[in-house]
């Protein structure tokens, strides 16, 4: 099975809390800000992700999601 | 490894009002999981307190009434002795179900009226701009209590779940955090257990969630969570307090 | 239909029940606890819902949720009691939901007296909660009255998806009179899933109902003030009700008195018949809306040289009466608090010294 971990960049509020829960250290917050204002988390390091998912427990936003996607459909 | 993970059902679209890194997003998702999980978004019906989650009804995708001051508990009685098979709860903070509305929670504890309240207890009241809540720690500066919280003049701290935890009338009462990734884990299991005692026709539950307010406590939301690590937690203990398994039920 | 005799506050109840009501939560307060003592052993009986809830203030509350829900509920209490619910009931008229309350009043102001009064004028007519609401207010002057109007009051509150109240006071609900129940005041089934948060499931839909009074954008706000007002605007025009007495003849004096008061001054009316005198009276059932348009044709009859309103109180119908007569004739207040009901012989000198 392969995931897709995804940012929704304008729900983020760049709280930081998946920055600091993630065992993988993939997160950091970017230095771009989104259309509200905050400056959005990122994937720093996404090839380490391992999509245990610990970052969507912690965001309040929901801003994180993790889709389930077919080998042949991988993307980059 | 890996697993999926998403938006659940029961939770609304939109974008939250709440300040980057509030604990009210991470409580109001495990409610809607819960929701999603137990398959009774069609027969639940929510109710919104006076505070930061005024508005918390803008978030969820079922029946919800809006509630005055401390008075939710008082209503989701009203809706169940008329609508036995509504699923209801209330989700209160520390001034709406500790302050004004403690009589109510008591009385809706001690009838045993058989809906859930999840209270978020951030040690403050945080709509109104961070004045001093019976939850506040001593020597805690807020708004009302710029030199700390003096302890000879206000009292100690309540401690809610203890005190509901003492009425005779069986009752599901536990107090998790919305601090960790294994804190929030446990507290989607206590909330799934409180949801499931009311389809059961069980009980009272409430879930008291240790939370932060970063504004209000002048943090960064990190700093937040580790002061309500260091600081609520020793005061606030965790774990459960009472079920109706101890009481036969 | 057979007559019963029964107590004011025992019939109140039994005829919620008959309406349709079966759901009742309350508090005690004297003089109208047992309303909650005949309903605790009733409404099982009928399969129904009682509760004492621990305040009046959360019993408000209580039929908020419950009304929210779509289901009939109603609570009885008195005048202090009243004030405790009056934010509840702000909230409940705001939120559109229909709910009966009934006021046995007693005397006051602070904790007063347990005796009769009809000092609550002000609390129930014009707003005892805050904000723009309005309560369509009935006030009974019989216990058939009392049951005839707690049994409409159902389907008004349905009608108008506002709150009714009851304005009575301990006298009603006390004393014991012969009374029937019609079947044709049953309140008929409406139609409340297109606002009711009785889950999604029970209505079959995808969409939620929200009940809320919170309108933080002002425009909003001001627009759910003019819905709400508009309602108000119907009820005064569709829902009136007065009673007339003695107005066939040359009255040179009008009393305006409602609920047991206006039966004492009937009393004083055929007193002064018997001797040759005539006084007229307008006995207004509905407080809000107040019978402005007939209060102001009968004080403004040829002959008519003053207006007199009769409570028991320090002078709250007054307002309204003076509002109704617009000027044209002078008008007084006579009445007594604390519990002390005018005896006939003193309204009717009040009523000689007006015609001096």
């Amino acid at each position: 099975m392969t995931y897709e971990h995804r940012i929704d960049k304008d729900r983020c509020k760049g709280c930081g809390l998946c920055v600091e829960a993630c065992p993988k250290d993939v997160l950091e917050i970017s230095s771009e800000v989104n259309s509200k204002g905050y400056f959005p988390a990122f994937q720093a390091r996404p090839e380490d992700c391992i999509h245990c998912a610990i970052c969507c427990t912690m965001c309040p936003d929901v801003a994180i999601i993790i889709r389930e996607i077919e080998e042949a459909k991988v993307s980059s | 490894m890996g697993k999926a993970f998403q938006r659940p059902e029961a939770l609304a679209e939109n974008h939250t009002h709440y300040c980057p890194g509030c604990t009210h997003g991470i409580a109001h998702r495990l409610v809607a999981e819960v929701i999603d999980e137990l398959g009774i978004r069609d027969r639940t019906v929510g109710i919104a307190p006076v505070g930061c989650a005024v508005m918390c009804y803008n978030y969820f995708t079922f029946d919800f009434q809006e509630a005055a001051h401390g008075r939710a508990p008082a209503m989701a009685t009203g809706i169940k002795r008329v609508r036995p098979d509504l699923i209801v709860f209330t989700y209160q903070g520390d001034g709406d179900l500790a302050s004004i509305g403690m009589s109510e929670i008591v009385h809706a504890a001690n009838r045993g009226e058989k809906f859930t309240t999840i209270f978020i207890n951030n040690a403050v009241y945080g709509m109104t701009g961070g004045q001093m809540a019976p939850t506040t720690l001593p020597d805690q500066r807020t708004t009302t209590s710029p030199f700390g919280r003096k302890v000879l003049d206000t009292g100690m701290p309540v401690k809610v779940a203890e005190l509901l935890a003492a009425l005779q009338t069986p009752a599901f009462i536990t107090r998790e955090a919305l601090i960790k990734p294994k804190h929030i884990n446990k507290a989607k299991k206590a909330i799934k257990r409180a949801f499931t005692y009311q389809m059961e026709d069980t009980c009272f539950s409430l879930v008291e969630l240790v939370s932060t307010c970063p504004t209000n406590w002048g943090m960064t939301p990190l700093e937040a969570l580790k002061w309500a690590e260091e600081k609520m937690l020793p005061y606030y203990e965790l774990g459960e307090l009472k079920s109706p398994e101890q009481a036969g039920r | 239909m057979a007559k019963v005799l029964m107590k004011g506050n025992e019939a109140i109840g039994e005829a919620a029940i008959r309406a349709g009501c079966l759901n009742y939560f309350a508090y005690p307060i004297t003089p109208q606890s047992e309303v909650a003592e005949y309903l605790s052993r009733r409404l099982p009986e009928v399969g129904g819902t009682f509760l004492q809830g621990e305040s009046e203030v959360a019993v408000s509350y209580m039929i908020f949720g419950a009304a929210a829900t779509g289901e009939r509920v109603f609570t009885t209490s008195s005048s202090p009691g009243i004030s405790l619910m009056s934010e509840g009931i702000s909230y409940i008229t705001a939120a559109q939901c229909p709910a009966v309350f009934v006021n046995i009043m007693r005397g006051g102001p602070g904790l007063g007296g347990i005796l009769p009064s009809q000092a609550d004028y002000f609390q129930s007519v014009k707003g005892g909660g805050h904000g723009d609401y309005r309560l369509l207010v009935m006030a009974p002057a019989s216990v058939q009255e009392a049951v005839e109007m707690m049994m409409e009051a159902f389907a008004l509150a349905e009608k108008y998806t506002n709150p009714v109240m009851i304005l009575g006071d301990g006298l009603i609900g006390q004393m014991m009179e012969p009374v029937e129940f019609p079947d044709e005041l049953k309140a008929p089934p409406s139609n409340k899933d297109a606002w009711a948060t009785n889950g999604m499931g029970t209505r079959n839909s995808k969409e939620r109902n929200l009940v809320k009074t919170l309108y933080l954008v002002p425009e909003e706000l001001n627009a759910h003030n003019l819905k709400l007002r508009d309602k108000y605007r119907q009820m005064e025009r569709d829902e009136v009700r007065f009673e007339p007495y003695n107005l066939d003849c040359d009255y040179k004096v009008l009393i305006v008195s409602y609920g047991t008061m206006s039966r004492v001054c009937r009393t004083a009316i055929d007193n002064f018949s018997e001797k040759g005198i005539d006084v007229g009276m307008i006995r207004p059932q509905t407080l809000f809306p107040f019978p402005l348009e007939a209060v102001y044709q009968a004080a403004a009859r040829q002959g008519c040289q003053a207006v007199l309103s009769v409570e028991m109180n320090m002078g709250q119908m007054l307002e309204d009466v003076e509002r109704a007569v617009k000027g044209k004739r002078p008008v007084s207040w006579y009445g007594k608090c604390g519990g002390e009901v005018p005896t006939p012989e003193e309204v009717m000198e009040a009523v000689e010294n007006l015609m001096q």
